[in-house]
């Protein structure tokens, strides 16, 4: 499979591609020029979508949040045609007269994110490794643990409000009532049992994917260094996967800090136990304040846009490839050996 | 003999393991399954099997008048396209993250993640207001363009990773033996990345099948409402009654459709893309 | 977003409560308002129009407008059908009216938007002398006016009714319902004790944390002599009478009038229980009715006005109206065509076929149609004791402000005084706004 004929100089370090190049085409100049021009081509369409369909709409939201709700008018009734330039008033009302309510939000979304995400990690990496192994009617399983992440978000969370009625299965199961949807941290439990049941496959099959391209090489290699099945695991499978695994658990906690359907379906609006971030902007537009709920938009987005950035930190050298450390190098040399 | 002991002992982890999974994943989905075929008279019952089995559900969700036939078919098409676009484009881009070096690579990537963060409820109404500028309304590509505001980021990440895994030397050596980039692309690393476009395309795909506020928003012809649209139009006879039965009739026809497909495909697409792998 | 919740379907009879409180900046019901600014704007153009609502529950408004259609092949109206949960009615009505698009004509509105919709300016001030206002329920026709202006012609009403068991109120030697809350808990306790009413509790309405706790908060202080504004529309909710009707339900809480998972309870939480025979008493809509009437309490069942501290209670309003939209074309069309939607025939014709309770008064004494309702009396005498309903600009502000404290009280996290206070305050405040 791995072709030694190929030097090691030329797959080692970041200019791995020009280097190829140069080879197959002897002039170096053009090939460095091409490669950018090359990767514009393909990065263009992309970012041209991209752009149309959310930078304008963001932009016009980030304008949107500087605007105050419409005033009415007592003399005539109706409400102004006009909202107000209020500049970052409604950044400061957020954050100062309706403070409580914004960091309650904000922890519970924490909260929310970080706990469903590491069950989730668990879970899902547990589903992928047992599906990785082979036996018979594999591709059965698999299809079935995709049911929880088919299930439309809105028809799980109702769904799971029948589950978790005042009499419903859940509380006949435990043999005992809880009232799941009043306030309190069972209204927490119910929401992260319900989301991680949902969540947790696509974690597990992005992890299995992961698993399936690993060249089995490394694990041959590997077994044959003795190395025994948990330090496989430790040492040779998750390095391996962690790319994988690494962008699945970004976009669960994109997804799981915006979350909305779920707490609003199953426990109900206005519930300080479980209200998030998401909930907070959408109740302000429902009530047709634009502005505030851009506002709370774009500070959701900022902090969303945060994590973004560590992950893509994290992630840099695996996925950019951008210094040459990371384990990318040394895993071809694994293969190429 | 103590090989064949522990050997016995893993196999048996293992399917207690497959076991646990499928439990886990189930058991819920077949709560689910179960009250979709109880009577709605009986809806509030907690046994574990439905006495008698209605299929009156199903019947409700079939009724001509809901357009649900028509409906599966509008979600079909809008998350089938959505699915082919943004992997068609997803991958000239993941192609370029994870083979080429260019610079604001780390830039581009932020970008497009940044992109899919900002919440669908505050898009939406900007969004509404161009595509009724441009008469979008009720068509197919205005469900569709938005859909790849998160499908796209979704794809180009992880195609990126799995297009990164590939050891890059197989490529090279395509193109030692005269194979230009592109053919290199297509007939070393598509193949064996399979299983990594297989799962992300799937993944991108019911993403965009459960997408809802957007549906809702750019359609008010019942002819063009996709599934998700429709079974939020379910109703009870009456205001107040909840329509809980049919909702879940619902959710399990909108999700048995699709594993059957992803059983079907699972394997054609995979020795599809497999095919023609240098070898 | 969400979408297919039936949590908010109460919000179809949210009502009291919210009232009056912008009334402070307005000129009195009926009044004509001063300084109404754009009188009722000119009615113009005929051609196709649409028709916006929810999704029709019972299959009865398509071939009403079929039968427009026939009668008016070149004004086709065609219906637009929204998603149940009426959050998300109300978001794609706004969405539209935001875009000044002309896809939607007739809207029909929840009783409880009219005034928000009419502040907006999203929706026209109708011609009044062009529909039968003086056949109507008053206070039905009060809900489709904002400022003296007439905004909405009403389609269809509803009211809170009390259910309760006839065979166990018979058995304990019970001859009428109760129609105060103190005989309520009397005449439970009698029935208590009777052997087959062995672990059952008295009562419960809608207490979870939703419109339908608004509908409950507000008839319990309307029953009790209460406001939640004063006559002026000045939020008036910290007074001794309010506190008598919070404490109604604050205290059935605590002593087990209400169940415990009473708290938790939409409409067909408490229905369920009712029919599963777990209730003695429960404060419910008339969709009621008929469904019970197919399970085991089939036969053993009545309804009565709602009590109160010193007698019958105040129910809340439900129901909706039709508007039309101001970005709309074909407007003279839509004129007809509402007229025609909330004739007497054709509520007569919804009644008959989806019991939706109508707004002529003269149809609740209709000896078919009480024949087929045996409980339209009793719905007409809710109706007609309703609190007069008044107009909120900002209904939801204001509905999450009496929810978010109602429920504290309930749930015990508050005394009622305390929560009465700081929903005084609150109030103040989305009035201010």
């Amino acid at each position: 499979m791995t072709k030694t004929e190929v030097p090691p100089e030329a797959t080692d370090g970041p200019a791995s591609a020009p280097v190829t190049r140069r080879r197959l085409t002897g002039n170096p100049a053009r090939a460095a020029a091409g490669s950018g021009r090359m990767a514009a081509l393909l990065v263009s369409p992309t970012l041209l979508v991209l752009s149309v369909v959310v930078a304008y709409p963001t932009l016009m939201a980030l304008k949107e949040s500087l605007y105050g709700p419409k005033g009415l008018d007592p003399a005539t009734g109706f409400i102004s045609d006009t909202e107000p330039f209020v500049g970052l008033r409604n950044y400061a009302d957020i954050l100062g007269e309706a403070g409580d309510r914004f960091w309650n939000a904000f922890w519970n979304t924490t909260f929310f994110t970080v706990v469903t995400v590491g069950l989730e990690t668990v879970i899902g990496v547990a589903m992928a490794l047992i599906m990785h192994k082979a036996f018979r009617g594999r591709g059965l399983v698999r299809a079935g643990i995709l049911i929880p992440w088919a299930v439309p978000t809105a028809i799980s969370g109702l769904l799971w409000r029948w589950i978790f009625n005042s009499d419903g299965i859940a509380n006949t199961l435990i043999g005992h009532q809880v009232l799941w949807t009043t306030e309190g941290f069972h209204a927490k439990v119910a929401v992260i049992v319900a989301e991680v049941w949902k969540t947790a496959p696509f974690i597990g099959l992005l992890v299995l994917a992961g698993l399936q391209v690993i060249p089995k090489e490394v694990y041959e290699a590997a077994r044959l260094d003795g190395a025994r099945a948990p330090r496989q695991f430790w040492h040779i499978t998750l390095p391996l996967v962690k790319p994988a695994l690494l962008v699945a658990v970004l976009f669960r906690c994109m997804d799981a800090l915006r979350m909305f359907d779920l707490p609003y379906i199953l426990v109900g609006a206005q519930k300080h136990s479980v209200e998030t971030l998401s909930m907070l902007a959408q109740n302000e537009a429902s009530n047709v304040r634009f502005g505030p709920a851009s506002a709370y938009a774009v500070l959701l987005f900022l902090y969303v846009f945060l994590i973004a950035l560590a992950f893509v930190r994290l992630l840099g050298a695996d996925l950019v490839g951008g210094g040459a450390v990371g384990r990318r190098p040394r895993r071809r040399r694994e293969v190429a050996a | 003999m103590t090989t064949t002991l522990s050997a016995r002992w893993r196999s048996g982890l293992l399917y207690a393991g497959v076991v646990a999974v499928v439990a886990y994943c189930l058991a819920p989905f077949y709560w689910m399954l179960v009250s979709s075929l109880r009577r709605t008279s009986d809806i509030f019952d907690t046994s574990l099997v439905p006495s008698p089995v209605s299929f009156e559900n199903y019947r409700a969700v079939f009724d001509p008048a809901q357009g649900f036939g028509r409906a599966l078919l509008n979600s079909l098409v809008v998350a089938g396209v959505t699915t082919v676009l943004a992997l068609l484009l997803a991958t000239f881009t993941a192609y370029a993250m994870a083979r080429l070096d260019f610079r604001f690579k780390r830039l581009v990537l932020t970008l497009v993640i940044a992109t899919s963060m900002f919440p669908v409820v505050s898009i939406v109404v900007p969004l509404l207001k161009l595509f009724t500028d441009v008469g979008w309304i009720n068509t197919y590509q205005a469900m569709i363009v938005p859909s790849m505001s998160f499908a796209l980021p979704l794809a180009v990440w992880n195609l990126t990773t799995f297009f990164r895994q590939m050891p890059d030397e197989l490529e090279h050596a395509a193109m030692v033996d005269g194979c230009t980039r592109g053919q290199a692309f297509r007939r070393v690393i598509v193949p064996l990345a399979a299983p990594g476009i297989f799962t992300t395309a799937i993944i991108t795909f019911i993403a965009a099948w459960n997408e809802f506020l957007i549906a809702l928003s750019m359609t008010n012809r019942p002819d063009m409402q996709t599934a998700p649209v429709a079974i939020s139009k379910f109703t009870g006879a009456t205001t107040y009654e909840t329509p809980f039965g049919s909702q879940m009739a619902a959710g399990v026809l909108v999700t048995v459709p699709l594993v059957v497909m992803v059983l079907l495909f699972q394997r054609r697409i995979v020795a599809g893309l497999t095919a023609g792998a240098a070898k | 977003m969400t979408t297919q919740t039936s949590t908010s379907t109460a919000r179809a009879a949210a009502v009291l409560a919210a009232s009056a409180l912008l009334l402070a900046a307005c000129a009195a019901p009926g009044g004509g308002g001063s300084g109404q600014a754009g009188a009722a704007a000119s009615f113009e153009g005929r051609g196709p129009i649409t028709y916006v609502a929810g999704k029709d529950t019972s299959g009865t408004v398509q071939p009403t407008i079929d039968r427009w259609n026939r009668l008016h092949p070149k004004e086709k109206v065609t219906f637009i059908q929204l998603p149940t949960d009426p959050d998300a009615q109300r978001q794609q009505m706004i969405q539209n009216a935001e875009t000044k698009s002309d896809a939607y004509t007739v809207l029909s509105l929840d009783v409880v938007w009219t005034s928000e919709f009419a502040a907006h300016r999203w929706i026209d001030r109708l011609p009044e002398e062009r529909f039968p206002l003086g056949e109507m329920l008053d206070p039905v026709v009060e809900t489709a006016r904002y400022r003296g202006g007439l905004y909405a012609v009403p389609a269809s009403s509803d009211g809170g009714m009390l259910y309760y068991r006839t065979d166990l109120l018979k058995k304990a030697g019970i001859g009428e319902p109760p129609t105060t809350w103190a005989e309520m808990k009397a005449d439970c306790a009698k029935v208590r004790e009777l052997p087959e009413a062995r672990g059952m509790s008295c009562y419960a309405g809608q207490a979870q944390k939703y419109e339908g706790l608004t509908v409950n908060f507000a008839e319990a202080v309307n029953s009790a002599g209460g406001t939640v504004t004063d006559a002026n529309g000045k939020p008036d909710v910290d007074t001794p009478e309010a506190r008598k009707g919070l404490d109604f339900l604050v205290g059935s809480v605590k002593d087990g009038t209400i169940p415990k998972e009473g708290i938790t309870y939409l409409e067909e939480d408490g229905r369920q229980a009712f029919q599963a025979g777990k209730l003695v008493f429960l404060r419910n809509w008339p969709y009621v009715y008929a469904l019970a009437a197919k399970s085991g309490i089939k036969g053993k069942y009545a309804v009565a006005p709602l009590p109160g501290l010193n007698g019958p209670g105040a129910s809340s309003l439900g129901g909706h109206n039709m508007a039309l939209s101001s970005s709309a074309e074909n407007k003279a069309t839509a004129l007809d065509f509402i007229r025609f939607f909330t004739s007497e025939e054709n509520t007569a014709t919804f009644l008959k076929e989806a019991s939706l309770a109508p707004p002529y008064a003269a149809l609740y004494d209709d000896k078919a149609l009480t024949g087929q309702y045996p409980y339209l009396p009793v719905l007409k005498e809710s109706i007609l004791r309703a609190v007069p309903r008044p107009r909120v600009v900002r209904y939801g502000d204001v509905t999450a402000a009496v929810q978010q404290q109602a429920y504290a009280a309930l749930t015990g996290d508050k005394s009622s005084a305390q929560a009465l206070k700081d929903l005084q305050a609150a109030l103040r405040k989305s009035v201010a706004r």
